[in-house]
């Protein structure tokens, strides 16, 4: 059954060679992420708008695919070897076990990663600069230390931080050691608190009453899947709940300085669009998240028992009702 | 399907093929339903991830591997014969247990192996493209394993495992050492599963502590499907049985990921491939579906 694709693949090839660029027009963009989740479909769909502004449509011009592995890298290493089966003009793999399947299995076709946090450590690329071969894409590492002096500006009293995170997420553990590299500068200690899964965010959270002034809740899947378990702690024990990405600000925290995966997505967009146009992925520099935006949520802070400082609801983005 | 998912099907079935031997190993010949499996597997391929980055070489590093994953299987026969756990509650043990030991061994969740050499390194200059190369390369060892295995089997030692298996009384009756044959079934298996998982994270280029989910269903469905399809008294036949359940499995699984067509969603992946094997097992029986599948369920 393979057989008769491959000849047409063979012949579409060829007919390509010999239109040249007149079948250029039409170009293929193949998205995967390793599971339904809803930060991964925003970006997902963030990279469809940008394409579209840029003039690249579905049904005109574009074909646009995307695959899950559902939870599976098996499935993820499976898709990725069909999407490089299939030839498309750019993959763009959503997060690290989907970037590291997709890399592994092609160094001829483009790709663009994102919702990356550490493309180093992930060996994904050899260096941030200049990436090198056909791959280049964006992190999503958290600007932490503002994060923090954030926390710091809203509640100065703060002196020690809880953090629930899952120790079997990759960007996790690479978040929690910055959040320790960092949290001295604002003379904060930490405390962790492991929960490897959504059931057991609760338990974490409630580990937490009565050993912090604060809490921070990292862009971890697992913590933020079940975010509404820290909150409900954070309001019965009067504790402020801070968040990594804007997204948790409406479900309950009452502040964040994050970005949403929207606009991460918008920007791989532009990544993808230049990698499109001709540019060689090696030679586009690993980008990080460019815009940010403050988020505050003024009713939920008076719950955990913290008035926002005026200044602070001033430069809000966006101010939760 | 193009030729390359065909030929990543077929690579990712060879290699989950090492998991349905295991499993085939500890369910049907031992009669001990192992969920440790689920642990090594990750096991495996965190232990040849941790190594290779510290510059062992690849072929030292997927056989300590396989160390470790007949020592994780010990430890469940051990927790089950010693103890009296009950085995699936044994083997869930050393499964969660292995789950916070595969992060110390890696030091963090996700390592990865893009740029390191591999046991393909040697390979890797002959001029075969990748996605020959790779499955051509677990077929090897299937053949290697799977022949290792058929052949163990056959030998008497061999017989007093399965003995063990199918009934211990009269094992026992017979001077087989029960334990002894459980102790080195479930390291055998386990070696087997780790031994995959360490080909796994070679090939794809990284090892994740979320490898493991749902190994046991994977390895288990290879073996079913394989029985359904390939029925025989026969060990030999048996054992390709397996290995012929687990590639049809990621067939499925290839198939299902070209479904758009039908107005399927991304989100339906497991679903459909559940459907695919569904029909896979029905078919066979085709002619008198009903009564042939309650023939094979009173058989046993």
């Amino acid at each position: 059954m393979w057989g008769k694709n491959s000849a047409g693949a063979a012949a579409l090839l060829l007919s390509a060679m010999v239109a040249g660029g007149a079948l250029a027009q039409d170009v293929h963009v193949a998205t995967t992420a390793i599971v339904e989740h809803p930060a991964l479909d925003a970006t997902r769909d963030g990279v469809r708008d940008e394409l579209k502004e840029a003039g690249y449509e579905v049904g005109k011009n574009l074909t646009f695919t995307y695959e899950s592995a559902q939870g599976n890298p098996g499935t993820a290493a499976q898709i990725a070897r069909k999407l490089v089966g299939d030839k498309p003009s750019v993959i763009v793999p959503i997060s690290t076990p989907s970037a590291q399947a997709v890399v592994a299995a092609t160094k001829d076709i483009p790709v663009v990663f994102t919702a990356v946090t550490d493309p180093l450590g992930a060996k994904l690329v050899g260096s941030m600069e200049k990436p090198g071969g056909n791959v280049t894409g964006m992190s999503d590492l958290s600007p932490i230390g503002k994060h923090l002096a954030l926390i710091k500006e809203i509640t100065p009293q703060a002196k020690t931080l809880g953090v629930p995170f899952n120790p079997g997420e990759a960007n996790s553990v690479t978040l929690l050691e910055l959040i320790r590299k960092h949290a001295p500068e604002q003379g904060l200690q930490v405390v962790e608190a492991p929960a490897p899964r959504s059931a057991e965010v609760l338990a974490a959270a409630q580990s937490l009453i009565g050993k912090v002034d604060a809490i921070y809740v990292p862009t971890d899947n697992t913590i933020v899947s079940a975010f509404e378990a820290v909150v409900k702690v954070g309001i019965e024990n009067r504790i402020p709940v801070y968040a990594g990405d804007t997204d948790s600000v409406p479900r309950g925290a009452i502040a964040a300085l994050g970005f949403n995966y929207y606009d991460v997505g918008r920007q791989t967009g532009k990544m993808v669009v230049r990698v499109l146009k001709g540019e060689k992925p090696g030679d586009l520099p690993v980008e990080g998240v460019e815009i940010t935006e403050l988020h505050v949520n003024p009713a939920m802070a008076e719950k955990m028992g913290v008035t926002l400082p005026k200044a602070v609801v001033g430069r809000a983005k966006t101010v939760v009702k | 399907m193009n030729e390359i998912a065909f030929l990543g099907a077929l690579e990712i079935g060879l290699v989950y093929g090492l998991v349905a031997l295991g499993v085939f190993l500890s369910f049907r010949v031992l009669n001990f339903p192992d969920l440790t499996v689920d642990g090594s597997f990750p096991l495996g391929a965190a232990v040849t991830a941790a190594l290779i980055v510290a510059g062992a070489d690849p072929y030292l590093a997927t056989g300590v591997a396989m160390l470790a994953g007949a020592a994780a299987g010990m430890v469940t026969a051990f927790l089950n014969l010693r103890f009296r756990i009950l085995h699936l509650l044994a083997s869930i043990l050393t499964m969660i247990a292995l789950y916070s030991i595969n992060l110390r061994i890696m030091g963090r969740p996700n390592l990865a192996l893009i740029t390191e050499p591999t046991v393909l390194s040697p390979f890797e200059g002959l001029g075969l493209p990748g996605f020959y190369l790779k499955p051509l390369f677990a077929l090897v060892v299937l053949l290697v394993a799977g022949g290792l295995l058929a052949r163990f089997l056959a030998s008497d030692y061999g017989l007093g495992l399965r003995a063990t298996g199918a009934n211990p009384r009269m094992a026992r009756a017979q001077g087989v050492a029960t334990g002894r044959s459980t102790y080195f079934g479930m390291a055998l298996s386990n070696a087997m599963v780790a031994l995959g998982g360490a080909l796994f994270a070679q090939m794809n280029g990284f090892a994740d502590i979320t490898m493991g989910t749902g190994t046991i269903v994977v390895g288990l469905a290879a073996v079913i499907v394989g029985e359904v399809v390939l029925r025989s008294r026969l060990i030999v036949i048996a054992v390709v049985a397996c290995v012929l359940g687990s590639v049809l499995y990621r067939i499925a699984i290839a198939l299902a990921l070209n479904a758009d067509a039908l107005g399927l969603q991304s989100s339906d992946l497991n679903l459909v491939t559940a459907i695919l094997v569904a029909v896979a097992l029905i078919l066979p029986g085709a002619r008198n579906p009903i009564k042939a599948l309650f023939a094979k369920a009173g058989a046993r």
